[in-house]
């Protein structure tokens, strides 16, 4: 019963739009965003622990958090929550701390589909198609790295 | 560097290329750099038409590319459409997939709790 995530990163824009689909109503999804304890039980990859420092999902609210990978390594993210609409919409900035000044401004619409079905949509704009595709291809050594070890999975097959 | 419709097409056939052991081997093969067809045939049992039509398959996906030089034709990788195909897939829409699905099971255990049909679970007491 997975939803399919839909992720375009348009030629020559620096946007990354992401959308999906939850089996649950939109108070729900939206609680899951606002609840730093919810937050951690879903944000970042399989397998990293998350330590949230703050997480003030309010209009002019802020946000630092950690992912812990497996090897202990840490990798820090922060930003500031600029507009926060109870059930409807937030928009936030995001910066990974180890491209500092590289910031992206992501807004999140959360759309009642009824039948307690909720539709998000991310829309990310970054300062650059560089910063766009650099945050994709190079923000986490892990996934890289991970990649790396599966292609030499391929290769040695 | 798209993750559309069209770009999955694209994707598809990479990953149904290297469903094969024989175009594993190609590709590992010219890893080490570029190779003609009848270089590329010598370690497997099966014709040169054989290996031409795996290389085909690889040229579709594109995966490998043809160039002629003088009289050979050598057989290329195309390292960054192998990464391209890594590094997207599995850092970011891996990344949002395995997270989404988190919170799949995170909203569906609130409903559970909403349903009245709790087992008693709160959130205190979930192990962190």
């Amino acid at each position: 019963m997975t939803n399919p995530v839909t992720i375009t990163a348009p030629e020559g824009l620096p946007f990354v739009e992401i959308e999906r689909e939850f089996d649950a109503s939109v108070a729900a999804v939206f609680n899951a965003h606002r609840d730093p304890d919810l937050v951690t039980r879903w944000l970042g990859p399989n397998g990293y622990e998350m330590r949230v420092d703050r997480w003030d999902f309010v209009p002019q609210g802020g946000y630092r958090y950690l992912h812990i990978d497996p090897d202990g390594e840490e990798y820090a993210f922060n930003g500031t929550f600029h507009s926060v609409r109870e059930n409807e919409f937030a928009v936030q900035t995001f910066e990974y701390e180890g491209f500092p000044d590289v910031v992206a401004i992501e807004s999140i619409a959360f759309e009642d589909l009824g039948n307690g079905r909720t539709l998000l949509r991310i829309h990310s704009t970054y300062p650059s198609l560089e910063a766009r595709d650099g945050m994709i291809q190079s923000n986490m050594e892990q996934g890289v790295r991970e990649g790396y070890e599966r292609l030499d999975g391929v290769l040695a097959a | 560097m798209i993750l559309d419709p069209s770009a999955d097409d694209r994707l598809d056939r990479a990953f149904m290329a290297l469903a094969d052991p024989v175009r594993r081997g190609i590709i590992a093969r010219l890893s080490r750099g570029p190779a003609t067809v009848n270089e590329l045939a010598e370690p497997f049992a099966i014709t040169k038409q054989a290996v031409s039509k795996h290389i085909q398959v690889l040229e579709h996906a594109g995966l490998v590319t043809r160039t002629r030089d003088a009289q050979r034709r050598p057989v290329h990788l195309d390292a960054a459409q192998l990464e391209a195909l890594t590094a997207w897939i599995d850092r970011y829409r891996l990344i949002h997939e395995q997270q989404f699905r988190s919170l799949d099971a995170l909203l569906a255990e609130d409903r559970t709790e909403d349903a009245g049909t709790t087992t008693g679970r709160t959130r205190e007491e979930t192990p962190s």
